[in-house]
């Protein structure tokens, strides 16, 4: 069972920056972590590996300091680490980015099946998945919440969607986004911690796989950001503090005066 | 041929057509009358009646293209991605907005790959550039803390999908029936890919979990103490004909299933009302429910964050506010029954975005 995961490395903080001129972050000067819900395609990978054998390769797109994220996911249990990192890349979109990481894919050797995130906590689009999945051609399932069973062939999985849970059987090689009800992510062991300090990553460039450079980065990019606006997030709202039986009384009634001035009830 | 035409993706089940592509049309409308052009909805699906798919020009498609064959009963990517892409290169449409729903979010990326198209995730505005006559799209990003305007200049065509329930579905026309064309297309066999097998699907065990489509979502957090307390808010949801929902912390704590969760790790909903009750609204919780219509507080601390975007707070225990409050609408309830409910008006999320430079 080789599996492959996809991590992206995001920005900690809610507060981060936006470069106006292009559109795209400043990540100087604030702490990355592994994108949260990447945690759940991580520890889904490992309960595989130690059930059915095998070797997870993570890979991640990103700036140099993007191996901290490389890292710490083999902490936690992934054996090998992939970091495609250039200045060609920079400001791809999701077009770019998927077509950039499936080519890495091609070029990392023979997997059954890759786990993503069902999206990135920055950019939010849940896209790449899905572009990955389109440019490889391999049969997929997003929103993915549990793994029912896995043979040589193939995989059968539940997928969230909104009106419950359908059951979806794919053949493998695959690949699955996961949401947070897939697992619970385990913690980095201190061994896990002492091997991902040691590993030598994998660091390619545009140079060491085979890539249309014109496919890359902000050029390669259909989408082009061209505003960014802050909405406003306090509102200004009535507010009636209860300290006894008869403001209890008052605040509930002014509440349901509101929902009727507001045609809800 | 050059690329001409709004279209909408329009979702389906059981032979019934879904809201949201109602709520598409309204969008598609607005953009097809800026740009002059026709517009057309994409129906794929199985057991569709012409009658059916005749309530999408109804509501404001000139053209209904409808594929409908039994190999399409559900939406499986792959096959759904293959019929859009032989639709698109056959009548090459300008601009393409599908629901972001589950399925909108996993056929849109899929079939933009393969057409080399621009495509902008979960977009609340969509409007048209004038000079230009390009598509601008405008989205939440970084847990709903910016709204980016996003445009595709050079390829066609331009694609996005749309928040549910941040636009009111577009109403019947009685005159315009007769005035557009249901276009049916036989399904090629060849376009079916056969790989993926679905084997079946199951309802959430207890209650109503599609939170995204509800009206009114009532969400309890950590503040309810224990399992047994959410009785007091599905009591609510039930008055108030609204759903639960629950912030991350209850349902890590097996309150309540994770469905239900809203925020950054869970769904983001835009109801007309969402309650929060013993919920502190951490920004990851607000990035899932502040484009919500209407925001109603209940919490005991008056410093909780949540109070910064709510219309109205009750600053209280919640256990004694939230019974008093269930036994007053069970009293409207029963003196008011038979009455119907009159919907909201919706507010756009526009109203509240400002220009700031960051
Ligand atoms: C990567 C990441 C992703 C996350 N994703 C999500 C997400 O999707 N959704 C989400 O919700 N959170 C998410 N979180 C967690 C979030 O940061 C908060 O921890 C969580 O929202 C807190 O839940 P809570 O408000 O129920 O609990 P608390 O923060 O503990 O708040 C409980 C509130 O109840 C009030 N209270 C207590 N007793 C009473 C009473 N008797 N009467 C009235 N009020 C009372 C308290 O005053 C308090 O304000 C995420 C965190 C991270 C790091
Ligand atoms: N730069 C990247 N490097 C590696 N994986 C990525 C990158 N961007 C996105 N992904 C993967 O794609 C998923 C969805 O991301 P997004 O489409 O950006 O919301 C993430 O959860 C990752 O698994």
């Amino acid at each position: 069972m080789n599996i492959i995961i996809p991590i992206k490395q995001v920005p900690e903080t809610s507060n981060v920056k936006m470069d106006e001129e292009t559109g795209t972050m400043v990540r100087d000067g604030v702490e990355s972590i592994v994108n949260p819900l990447d945690l759940y395609a991580i520890e889904t990978g490992i309960q595989l590996k130690e059930e059915f054998g095998g070797k997870i390769t993570v890979i991640t797109m990103g700036p140099p300091s993007a191996e901290k994220a490389l890292r710490e996911a083999i902490s936690m249990g992934c054996d090998d680490g992939i970091l495609l990192s250039g200045r060609e890349f920079a400001g791809s979109d999701t077009w770019a980015t998927s077509y950039a990481l499936s080519q890495v894919i091609r070029e990392a050797g023979k997997f059954d099946l890759i786990l993503a995130g069902e999206r990135a906590t920055d950019g939010d689009t849940g896209q790449v998945g899905p572009g990955i999945a389109s440019f490889l051609g391999l049969p997929l399932a997003t929103y993915t919440s549990k793994i029912v069973e896995l043979t040589k062939d193939s995989i059968t999985v539940e997928r969230l969607i909104e009106e419950g849970y359908e059951t979806l059987r794919l053949p493998l090689p695959a690949l699955l986004t996961v949401v947070k009800e897939i697992s619970y992510p385990r913690l980095p062991t201190l061994r896990g911690k002492q091997r991902a300090k040691k590993l030598k990553l994998k660091q390619w460039s545009s140079e060491d796989i085979e890539i249309d450079r014109a496919n890359l980065g902000l050029k390669g990019s259909p989408t082009r950001v061209v505003k960014i606006t802050r909405p406003k997030v306090t509102r200004n709202g009535e507010f009636i503090k209860v300290v006894d039986e008869e403001s209890l009384e008052t605040a509930v009634e002014r509440l349901v005066k509101f929902l009727q001035e507001k045609e809800i009830v | 041929m050059s690329y001409q035409g709004v279209w909408t993706i329009a979702e389906a089940k059981n032979g019934m057509i879904k809201t949201v592509s109602y709520e598409l049309l309204s969008r598609g409308r607005k953009l097809a009358g800026k740009l002059g052009c026709e517009l057309a909805s994409v129906l794929i699906t199985n057991n569709i009646s012409e009658e059916a798919a005749e309530e999408l020009i109804l509501r404001g498609a000139d053209k209904v293209y409808l594929v409908n064959a039994p190999e399409l009963e559900n939406f499986i990517v792959e096959n759904y991605s293959n019929v859009l892409i032989d639709l698109i290169n056959k009548y090459k449409p300008e601009i393409i907005l599908a629901a972001a729903t589950t399925s909108g979010r996993t056929l849109m990326p899929h079939v933009a790959i393969r057409v080399h198209a621009g495509l902008t995730a979960d977009c609340t505005e969509l409007d048209i550039e004038e000079d230009t006559g390009n598509l601008l799209q405008t989205r939440p990003a970084i847990g709903g803390n910016i709204m980016a305007t996003i445009k595709t200049p050079e390829h066609r065509p331009q694609m996005a999908t749309v928040r549910p329930r941040s636009t009111r579905p577009a109403p019947i026309d009685e005159s315009r029936r007769g005035q557009g064309e249901v276009i049916t297309i036989d399904f090629n066999p060849e376009l079916l890919d056969g790989w993926v097998e679905r084997l079946g699907f199951r309802k959430n065990e207890e209650e109503d979990v599609n939170i995204q489509d509800a009206e009114v979502v009532v969400a309890g957090g950590r503040g309810l103490k224990k399992a047994e307390n959410f009785a007091l808010i599905r009591e609510l949801a039930e008055k108030l004909g609204g759903v639960v929902g629950a912030s991350r912390d209850a349902v890590d704590r097996n309150w309540i299933s994770y469905p239900h969760q809203v925020g950054l790790s869970g769904k983001t909903v835009t109801p007309k009302l969402y309650i929060a009750i013993g919920i502190s609204g951490a920004i990851q919780h607000l990035a899932g429910m502040k484009t919500s219509d209407i925001i109603v507080a209940i919490n005991e601390d008056p410093e909780a964050p949540i109070f910064k975007v709510a219309d109205f707070g009750i600053i209280g225990d919640l256990f004694e506010v939230v019974p008093e409050l269930n036994e007053a609408l069970a009293k409207l309830n029963k003196a008011s029954a038979g009455i119907s409910r009159t919907p909201v008006k919706n507010t756009t999320l526009a109203e509240e975005v400002e220009e700031d430079e960051i």
